[in-house]
């Protein structure tokens, strides 16, 4: 069966879709992503969707369920390099993509990760210091 | 003079929601309609073909390039003869689905098109139609 590879990068997950998606093709990359997220104890996952041309409300609703289950497991997720046109048409229809953060491009993304990490382990010393 | 454009494509399984969409883009590119309204209409396509498998259980799309004066743009009839929608007022609201989805399907669709048409019998089968123009 085809599937969307997933890249692990340090401690993150990464991956990019090149091809329009078929709905059983997302399915699949949303499962395979929340069992590697789980077994890998990732912190971040990044999804390149730069080769997208549009996003329609099953994908997105792919992208929420990607962003909800790794919160649960700690993990964040940011999505990469969305087209301006397929951003406003996003909007236009009315999809939230609640709880995901945007990146313009992979390099940003992850450093956008990065920062929150650090801001969570500053978190944590405080925590500890009180 | 481009010869005109007229055809229809089947609706009978997922894949059949890639080739509808791949092939509104070609025309679109084709009659030189922007990205933005290409992305918009392409969306529309997505949520009605896909509205008209998983609930109509399948059916044809029919696309034609239609002019009206100075305007071009494209036209897409969706027909299937599933159940049809009990409640056509509450299905095009926000939030509304009898899946476990989000319920944004047609309101989105209908956001993204200059003119939309929704006709459906109860029992009988359902016709949606998007238009968009190219400068729209
Ligand atoms: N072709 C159709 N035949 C029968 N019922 C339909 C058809 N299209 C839509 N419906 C009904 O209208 C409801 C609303 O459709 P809409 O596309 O707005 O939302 P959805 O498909 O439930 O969710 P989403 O599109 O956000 O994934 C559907 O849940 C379904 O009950
Ligand atoms: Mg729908």
């Amino acid at each position: 069966m085809e599937k969307i590879p997933i890249l692990k990068m340090g401690k993150f997950l990464l991956v990019t879709i090149q091809v329009d998606l078929y709905d059983r093709l997302a399915l699949t990359l949303e499962e395979d992503l929340i069992e590697m997220v789980f077994k890998t104890g990732s912190k971040g996952v990044l999804i390149d969707i730069s080769a997208l041309s549009i996003v329609d409300s099953f994908m997105g609703k792919i992208i929420g369920n990607i962003a909800g289950m790794s919160s649960i497991m700690d993990a964040e997720t940011v999505v990469v390099g969305m087209q301006p046109a397929v951003a406003i048409t996003l909007i236009e229809l009315g999809l939230p993509l609640s709880g995901v953060h945007t990146a313009l491009n992979i390099e940003k993304g992850m450093a956008l990760l990065q920062s929150r990490m650090k801001a969570d382990l500053d978190d944590d010393e405080n925590d500890g210091d009180d | 003079m481009m010869a005109t454009i007229r055809e229809s494509l089947i609706v009978q399984q997922e894949r059949d929601l890639v080739v509808c969409r791949n092939r509104v883009k070609e025309v679109a590119v084709k009659i030189g309609m922007g990205i933005v309204n290409q992305t918009k209409l392409i969306t529309a396509t997505s949520e009605i073909a896909r509205n008209m498998l998983i609930y109509g259980g399948g059916g044809v799309m029919r696309l034609e390039v239609i002019t009206r004066g100075k305007q071009e743009g494209i036209q897409l009839v969706f027909e299937d003869k599933g159940p049809g929608i009990a409640d056509i007022q509450k299905a095009m609201q926000d939030g509304f689905t009898t899946g476990r989805t989000l319920g944004m399907g047609l309101p989105g669709a209908k956001r993204l098109v200059n003119e939309f048409t929704i006709q459906s019998t109860f029992g009988k089968g359902t016709t949606v139609k998007l238009l968009k123009w190219k400068n729209g």
